[in-house]
C-alpha cells in the first residue's frame, strides 16, 4: 500500500511557481530520492509535505488520509518526521535532551503530574531517557556516554547531522524526510551515513524520502529517484533510468550549444 | 620587588611603562562620572547623612568611591589564557595615580565652571551649596588642590591593591565593605540589636546624630579583615570537597543545607526587626512575580512587558471578593475561599492575553504585551468599571487574613513574611518541577527554535498558553497577598514600572534559573527597593531608577547571563569559549568503520 501519495501539489510564492502539480507515490519500506538542480523546489516540496507551507492545491495522502493543511506538529504526530537542510538543532540543549524533547508528541504526562511527581510521571521520564539513549546508540559510539550531557553546539558538523536524524527518530516516525543528510560531510562520513540510511529502513522499518545532491549516495540507497526542475517533476524511475534520461541531463547541464542556437 | 620570585619569562616592566591611553580613558571617565554624580545632587542630598562621624558623609562617599574604582579599572589587565601575565608592580601604582590626576583635572574644570557661571536655570542641582561642598568651604584653588591630593592618593591606593596578594586584597576590601555596610544599614542594625537586647552595643557604635564613630568603624574593619584573611578560600575549598563527594552523600548534604536555610528563614523574622521583615515581605512579593515571569521569559522565551497585569488581576480579584467595601459586588469571602477563585480568574486572564498574541514573536510580542499591561491598568481606572472597581480610589478595607489563632495583617510584618514565604516556597517548587519535565523541555525547545519545535511535534499553541497561564497564576499569588497586606488596591500600584522592575530582577539575577531569580530579588528589591517600596538603602530612594539603569547596563556588558546564571544560559552567551574548550579537550574521533558497527 502507498505510504505517501501526493496528488498535484502546487505551491506559489507571489509570482514564483515553486511547485506545479507534482505527483509522487512512495510505498511502504521504500527509499525514494528527490533530486534536481538548485532552486528546483525540492525543499519547498518537503515543506509542503511536513506542513510548514501547506500546498495551495493538491492532496498529501498519508496512509490514505489527506494531511494537507494540517500544522507541522499534527503531521509529525501522525508519523512523518523531517530533518533540515541547514542543521537546526536546539543548540543549547544537551544531546540527550534534543532527543528527549522530540518524544513530546509520543508522551502524555502534563503539568499536574509533573508538579506532584506522580509515579506515572517518573516512569514516563525514565522511559523517555531510556529511549533517547537507545536511539543515540543507533549511531555507534559517536553520540553516547559523555556526549549525552554535552550541549549540542559543541558537536562536530557531522555529529550534528547525526543528532538531527536521531532527534527526528525520537518523534517515532514511520516516514522520514531527510533534507540533504550528507551535505558538508567528507567522503568517509558520507559513506557511513549511506549505510545508516539503509539501516533506518532495514532495522527500524522506516520509509524514507530524501533530498540529496551527492549522486553516489542516491545511486547506492535509492529504490527510486524523482527529478524536480522548476517545480515540475520531469522524471521518475530507477537511478540508471533517470540518470540517462535526456531531460534530466538537460536540466542539470543545460542544452548543448548547437541545439539551442 | 616581586621580580625575584617571578619566573624568568614573566615580563617585568618599568614604572613608567604605563598604557597612557588607558590612563586617559579611565581618568576622563572618572572626572565625567564624578561631575555627573555631583550634578544630579547626590553629594548635596547625602551630605547630612554621616557614615563615619564626623569624617565621612554619605555624600562624599557617593562621589569618593569613583576615583578608587576607576583607578582600579585602569590598572586592571585582562589575563589572557596562554599568555604569561606581567608582574604587578610600581607601574600599576603609577597608572592608578596618573588616572586619578587626569580625573582630578576633569573635576577641576567642572568645579571652576560651576563656580564661575551660573547654570542653575538649566541644572537646578548646581547650587552654591554644591560649590561649597566641592571646595571644602575654601577657595576654588585650594579645593581643587585638595581634590588632586585625594584623587591621586586614592588612585595610587587602587594601584597598590593590584600589587598586594589576592588574599590580602580580599581582606582589605571586606574590612572596608563591612565597616561601610554596618554604617549604611544603621537603622536595620539598630532595630535588630534592640530586638535581641543589645542596645548598649549599638549605642556605643553609633553616634547620636547618625553614623558610626571612628573607633567602632576601625574595630569592625579590622575584625572583618582578619576574618576574611584567615578564612579566605574556605568556601571554594568546601565547594571543591563537595564536588568530589559521592552523589548520595552530596544529596544528603544538600538536604541538610536546605533544612538549614529553611530553619534560618523561619528563625530570621524573630531576630530582625520590623523594617527587615517588611522588606523581606516585599522581596517575597516581587520574587513571586519574578518566578512567574521567569517561566514566561526565561523558560518559554516569551518576552512579556505587561506582566503587572496579572499581579493587578490577583490584587483586584482578592479585593473585590473579600472586602466588604467593594462598590457593587461584595461577597466578603474569606481569604482562603477567595484564593482559588482568584487563581481561576488569573488563569483566564492569562488565556485572554495569551490567545491573541500566540502568533507573535520577539519584539512584536513585547510591544503587544506592553499594551495589554497598560490596558488593564486603564480599565481598572476607567469610569466604565468604576461602579465595580472603584476607579481611581480603588477598593479599600481589604480584610486581614484570619488563620484561627493568628491573624495576618499588614501592621504585623512578621506574619506577612511567613505567609509570603509559604507561597514563595510553593512557587519555587512548581517552577522547579515544571522546568525539569516534559513541559519544561518543550518550553526550552520553543525558545531555542520555534519552527523546529513545531516540526518535532510540539503543539506550540498549548505550550505558550500554558506558560502564560502558569506565569499569571504565580503573579496572582503575589497580587492576592499584596491586597491583603496593604489593605487597599488602586490602579496606580500597577504601573508599567512594576513590569519593568520584575523583568530587571529576572535579567540581573539570571534568566531561566531559579536561584538566580531569588538572588536577583534579594539584591534589587531587598537592597534597592521596589518601585514604591523602600529597600535596605533607603537613602537612595530618589536615585533608585538611575541605579537600576546603571546596574542593568553594567550587567549586560559584563555578565549578561546574570548573577547566578543557569547552565544553559551561560552556554548560550559563551558559545565560542565553550566550543574552544570542547575542542581542546576533545577525544580523537573514532574511526569511521568503528562508528557504524
Amino acid at each position: 500500500m502507498a505510504m505517501l501519495e501526493l496528488r498535484g501539489i502546487t505551491k506559489t510564492f507571489g509570482g514564483l511557481k515553486a511547485l506545479q502539480g507534482v505527483d509522487l507515490v512512495v510505498n511502504e519500506g521504500e527509499i525514494v530520492s528527490v533530486i534536481g538542480p538548485n532552486g528546483a523546489g525540492k525543499t519547498t516540496f518537503f515543506n509542503a509535505i511536513s506542513g510548514f507551507y501547506p500546498p495551495d492545491q493538491g492532496e498529501v495522502l498519508y496512509k490514505g488520509e489527506n494531511v494537507a493543511g494540517l500544522g507541522p506538529d499534527d503531521i509529525t504526530k501522525r508519523g512523518i518526521a523531517r530533518t533540515f537542510q541547514n542543521v537546526r538543532l536546539f543548540p543549547n540543549m544537551t544531546v540527550a535532551e534534543n532527543v528527549m524533547v522530540a518524544q513530546h508528541c509520543r508522551t502524555r504526562r502534563g503539568a499536574w503530574s509533573a508538579i506532584f511527581n506522580t509515579p506515572s510521571f517518573r516512569r514516563e521520564e525514565a522511559e523517555i531517557r531510556r529511549k533517547a539513549e537507545e536511539i543515540l546508540s543507533f549511531f555507534g559510539t559517536r553520540l553516547v556516554g559523555y556526549r549525552f550531557d554535552q550541549p549540542a553546539f559543541v558537536l562536530s558538523y557531522a555529529n550534528r547531522r547525526r543528532l538531527e536524524i536521531a532527534r527526528a527518530m525520537g518523534t517515532g516516525p514511520e516516514l522520514m524526510l531527510l533534507d540533504e543528510p550528507t551535505a558538508g560531510m567528507n567522503p568517509r562520513e558520507t559513506k557511513e551515513l549511506t549505510g545508516l540510511i539503509k539501516r533506518l529502513r532495514d532495522e527500524k522499518g522506516m520509509t524514507i524520502v530524501m533530498i540529496e545532491h551527492e549522486m553516489r549516495v542516491v545511486r547506492d540507497v535509492s529504490d527510486r529517484v524523482a527529478v524536480l526542475d522548476h517545480g515540475v517533476k520531469i522524471a521518475e524511475g530507477g537511478y540508471d533510468e533517470v540518470s540517462s534520461n535526456p531531460d534530466v541531463i538537460e536540466a542539470y547541464l543545460g542544452r548543448p550549444a548547437e541545439e539551442s542556437a | 620587588m616581586t621580580a625575584s620570585t617571578a619566573t624568568v619569562d614573566r615580563p617585568v616592566r618599568s614604572a613608567v611603562d604605563v598604557d597612557w591611553r588607558r590612563v586617559l580613558k579611565w581618568g576622563g571617565l572618572m572626572g565625567l562620572t564624578m561631575a555627573f554624580v555631583a550634578s544630579i545632587g547626590m553629594l548635596e542630598a547625602f551630605d547630612r547623612r554621616l557614615i563615619i562621624n564626623p569624617y565621612l558623609s554619605l555624600g562624599y562617599l557617593a562621589i569618593g568611591w569613583i576615583p578608587f574604582a576607576f583607578a582600579y579599572a585602569t590598572a586592571h589587565e585582562e589575563v589572557k589564557e596562554g599568555i604569561e601575565a606581567p608582574v604587578k608592580g610600581l607601574r600599576d601604582v603609577v597608572a592608578g595615580a596618573a588616572a586619578g590626576l587626569v580625573g582630578s583635572a576633569g573635576l577641576a574644570v567642572f568645579i571652576w565652571m560651576i563656580s564661575t557661571f551660573s547654570l542653575r536655570d538649566i541644572f537646578v542641582k548646581l547650587s552654591p551649596v554644591l560649590v561649597r561642598l566641592l571646595t571644602f568651604d575654601t577657595s576654588v584653588a585650594t579645593g581643587v588642590l585638595i581634590w588632586v591630593a585625594i584623587m591621586v592618593g586614592l588612585g595610587a591606593l587602587a594601584g597598590v591593591m593590584h600589587v598586594v596578594t589576592p588574599r590580602l586584597r580580599k581582606a582589605l576590601f571586606s574590612g572596608v565593605a563591612w565597616a561601610l555596610a554596618v554604617s549604611l544599614l544603621e537603622a536595620i542594625v539598630k532595630d535588630a540589636f534592640d530586638e535581641v537586647k543589645l542596645r548598649w552595643l549599638s549605642s556605643w557604635a553609633y553616634n547620636l546624630n547618625g553614623g558610626l564613630e571612628a573607633i567602632p568603624a576601625i574595630v569592625i574593619a579590622i575584625i572583618a579583615g582578619i576574618v576574611a584573611y584567615r578564612y579566605g578560600g574556605t568556601i571554594p575549598k568546601a565547594r571543591r570537597t563537595y564536588a568530589g563527594l559521592a552523589p548520595e552523600r552530596r544529596l544528603r548534604l544538600s538536604v541538610i543545607g536546605i533544612v538549614l536555610v529553611l530553619a534560618l528563614f523561619i528563625g530570621l523574622p524573630l531576630i530582625v526587626g520590623g523594617i527587615v521583615n517588611e522588606l523581606l515581605a516585599n522581596v517575597g512579593l516581587f520574587l513571586l512575580m519574578a518566578l512567574g515571569l521567569n517561566i514566561v521569559v526565561g523558560l518559554a522565551g516569551l518576552l512579556d512587558l505587561g506582566y503587572v497585569a496579572f499581579f493587578a488581576v490577583g490584587a483586584y480579584g482578592m479585593a473585590v471578593l473579600t472586602s466588604p467595601f467593594s462598590p457593587r459586588f461584595a461577597p466578603a469571602l474569606d481569604f482562603w475561599v477567595a484564593l482559588p477563585i482568584v487563581i481561576l480568574i488569573a488563569a483566564i486572564a492569562g488565556l485572554m492575553v495569551g490567545t491573541p498574541v500566540i502568533r507573535m514573536r520577539g519584539d512584536y510580542l513585547a510591544i503587544v504585551t506592553l499594551g495589554f499591561g497598560e490596558i488593564v491598568r486603564i480599565l481598572f481606572l476607567s469610569d466604565w468599571l468604576s461602579p465595580y472597581l472603584g476607579g481611581a480610589q480603588g477598593i479599600s478595607r481589604v480584610p486581614f487574613i484570619d488563620l484561627g489563632p493568628w491573624e495576618i495583617k499588614g501592621s504585623n510584618p512578621k506574619s506577612i513574611f511567613y505567609l509570603v514565604a509559604v507561597f514563595v516556597v510553593l512557587a519555587i517548587y512548581i517552577s522547579w518541577r515544571l522546568q525539569n519535565s516534559r513541559i519544561g523541555r518543550a518550553w526550552t525547545a520553543m525558545r531555542e527554535d520555534e519552527d523546529v519545535a513545531l516540526a518535532m511535534g510540539i503543539n506550540t499553541v498549548t505550550a505558550k498558553l500554558l506558560a502564560f497561564v502558569t506565569g499569571a497564576i504565580l503573579a496572582s499569588f503575589g497580587g492576592a497577598i499584596f491586597a491583603a497586606k496593604v489593605g487597599t488596591v488602586f490602579p496606580n500600584s500597577f504601573s508599567l514600572l512594576v513590569s519593568i522592575i520584575v523583568l530587571v530582577v529576572v535579567i540581573v539575577g539570571g534568566m531561566g534559573n531559579i536561584p538566580g531569580v531569588i538572588v536577583g530579588a534579594l539584591v534589587l528589591i531587598g537592597v534597592l527597593g521596589g518601585p514604591t517600596q523602600p529597600g535596605l538603602l533607603q537613602e537612595f530612594q530618589e536615585f533608585k531608577l538611575l541605579i537600576y539603569g546603571v546596574l542593568l547596563i553594567y550587567m549586560m556588558l559584563k555578565r549578561p547571563e546574570g548573577l547566578v546564571p543557569s547552565a544553559m544560559r551561560s552556554r548560550e552567551l559563551h558559545h565560542e569559549e565553550l566550543t574552544q574548550d570542547a575542542w581542546l579537550a576533545k577525544e580523537p574521533e573514532p574511526a569511521a568503520d568503528g562508528g557504524t558497527a
